[in-house]
Parts: structure tokens; C-alpha cells; sequence
């Protein structure tokens, strides 16, 4: 059962470690934050999964879906509220960026 | 009878949130149960979030459906980022692209959002009236209705049970 969860616990180190290289490659803030966002959810997630597993699934597995859960919540909002602000700050996307409808719209209502 | 149905989410809700954290012990099940009825007895009039939820059999399924599928994609989108990351000359086509989605209830919304965000390539940038900009990583489609069809439109039909 330890084996198990240690596993798992290894595969959500992995995804980590995944999206912190996809931090350092990516070439602008919104491209870096899909890599962060992703990764460190599913990270997360498996962790506590591992966790779970590793002993047993004991009485604080209810605390672990509370935990699974709020980060459920609570992740994809955080990083949707920085990729909003970075764009009314009016950080440039990166040169490879095929269209922008978002700052077309902007520029239409003035 | 107009805030029942919200009196009753919300009293469920409460409970097995207490249910989680305290456990199942006889007396904390019982102060439990008492104090969420309180609770939702007051705050029943000053909380509109699950005025929109449907109870019925149909949408009970569509949310278990729901959450397979939300499963399924976000560890999709993991392996995705894991490719493009890995991949030595880093494949990516990124732009903003608008969508629009049918969707009308304010908690309906918030869940779409986040489930964007948490499928392959998407983010949610902002959201205007019916409009979400979202940025995504690889752009594959020229207009609003063929990017709508490709990102919301998996979700947006359970959703749209779930919430009307």
C-alpha cells in the first residue's frame, strides 16, 4: 500500500517538475501560466492521492477531499485573475501569437 | 416555499461539510444537523448560489457525467503540456480567441471558466456579457462558432442541465 502511494506521490512530483521546466521554456507570461496552472493542480491532486493511498485510507481521507477540492476551486481562479491583470497591464504577447481578439475589441470600443 | 429549495441545498451542503470535517460520532452528527438548519434558516434570504442548481434525477446524472469528463480532461491537458514542454522545438501557436457561451446562470459560469481553464491549452483571459477571451495555446480555428464548438461546447451541454 506504501508502494502505491509513493508512486502515485512520484508521478504528481513529476507533472510538477514538468510544469516548472514548461515555466522556464515558454515565451511569455500567458503561455507560462497554462504550463503552471495545469501541472501544479494535477500535481497537487495526486499528491494528496498518494498520501491517502500510502496510508491507508484513514479517516482524514474526508480532510484530503475538502483539500482536493478547494484546489480544484481556487487554482484555476487565481491564475484567470493574474492572466487578466497582466493583460489590462498591457504585457505583450509573444512574437509567434497568431491573433488577439481581446485587444482588437478594446481598441474597437474606443 | 419561494427560498425552499435553497434553504435545502444549502442545509445539505453545510452537513457534509461538517460530515467531512468532524467525522460520525452520534452527538457531533446531531449538533451537526442543527446548527447547518440555523445557519441556512438565517442566511436564506441573503444567499441567491443555488437558486439556479436543478434538482432532478436527469441533472444528478449529468453531474457525475460531468465530473468523469472534467477528470479525463484535465489529465489530458497534464500529458498535453507535458508534450509541448518536452517537445525540443517547443510546438505552440498561441492567440486570444473570443467564444461565446449560452449559459445565463452566474455559478454556471464560474464553473465553466474554471473548467476551461483546466482543459488542454485553454485559459480564461475575461469574461464580457456572453463573451469569454480565452488564450489558447494552439489555434486551430478562424471564427468565433468553430472555436465556441471546440472549447465550450463539451462542457456547456451538462452544464446547461445542471443549471438552466
Amino acid at each position: 500500500m506504501m508502494l502505491a502511494g509513493a508512486l502515485i506521490t512520484f508521478l504528481g512530483a513529476a507533472f510538477l517538475l514538468l510544469g516548472s521546466i514548461g515555466l522556464l521554456r515558454m515565451p511569455d507570461v500567458y503561455n507560462r501560466m497554462q504550463a503552471g496552472t495545469k501541472t501544479s493542480t494535477l500535481g497537487s491532486i495526486l499528491f494528496l492521492i498518494g498520501i491517502a493511498v500510502g496510508f491507508g485510507f484513514k479517516v482524514f481521507i474526508a480532510k484530503i477531499l475538502i483539500l482536493i477540492l478547494f484546489i480544484l476551486i481556487t487554482n484555476p481562479i487565481s491564475s484567470h485573475t493574474l492572466a487578466r491583470a497582466a493583460h489590462f497591464f498591457g504585457i505583450e504577447l509573444t512574437e509567434s501569437t497568431v491573433r488577439d481578439n481581446l485587444k482588437e475589441d478594446e481598441e474597437g470600443d474606443r | 416555499m419561494k427560498y425552499f429549495k435553497s434553504w435545502f441545498l444549502l442545509s445539505i451542503f453545510l452537513f457534509i461539510f461538517w460530515l467531512l470535517l468532524a467525522g460520525t460520532d452520534l452527538q457531533e452528527l446531531i449538533v451537526g444537523i442543527a446548527v447547518s438548519i440555523l445557519i441556512s434558516s438565517i442566511l436564506v434570504k441573503n444567499i441567491s448560489v443555488f437558486d439556479d442548481i436543478k434538482i432532478s434525477l436527469k441533472a444528478f446524472i449529468c453531474t457525475i457525467v460531468y465530473i468523469c469528463i472534467f477528470m479525463v480532461e484535465l489529465i489530458k491537458s497534464n500529458f498535453d503540456v507535458a508534450f509541448r514542454v518536452l517537445h525540443p522545438k517547443l510546438p505552440i501557436n498561441p492567440g486570444i480567441v473570443k467564444v461565446r457561451t449560452e449559459l445565463k446562470s452566474k455559478l454556471g459560469r464560474i464553473i465553466l471558466a474554471n473548467s476551461i481553464t483546466l482543459t488542454p491549452g485553454t485559459l480564461t483571459v475575461e469574461i464580457q456579457e456572453d463573451y469569454y477571451y480565452i488564450h489558447w495555446i494552439d489555434v486551430t480555428a478562424e471564427d468565433i462558432d468553430r472555436s465556441t464548438e471546440l472549447i465550450v461546447k463539451k462542457f456547456e451541454k451538462y452544464l446547461e442541465v445542471i443549471f438552466g
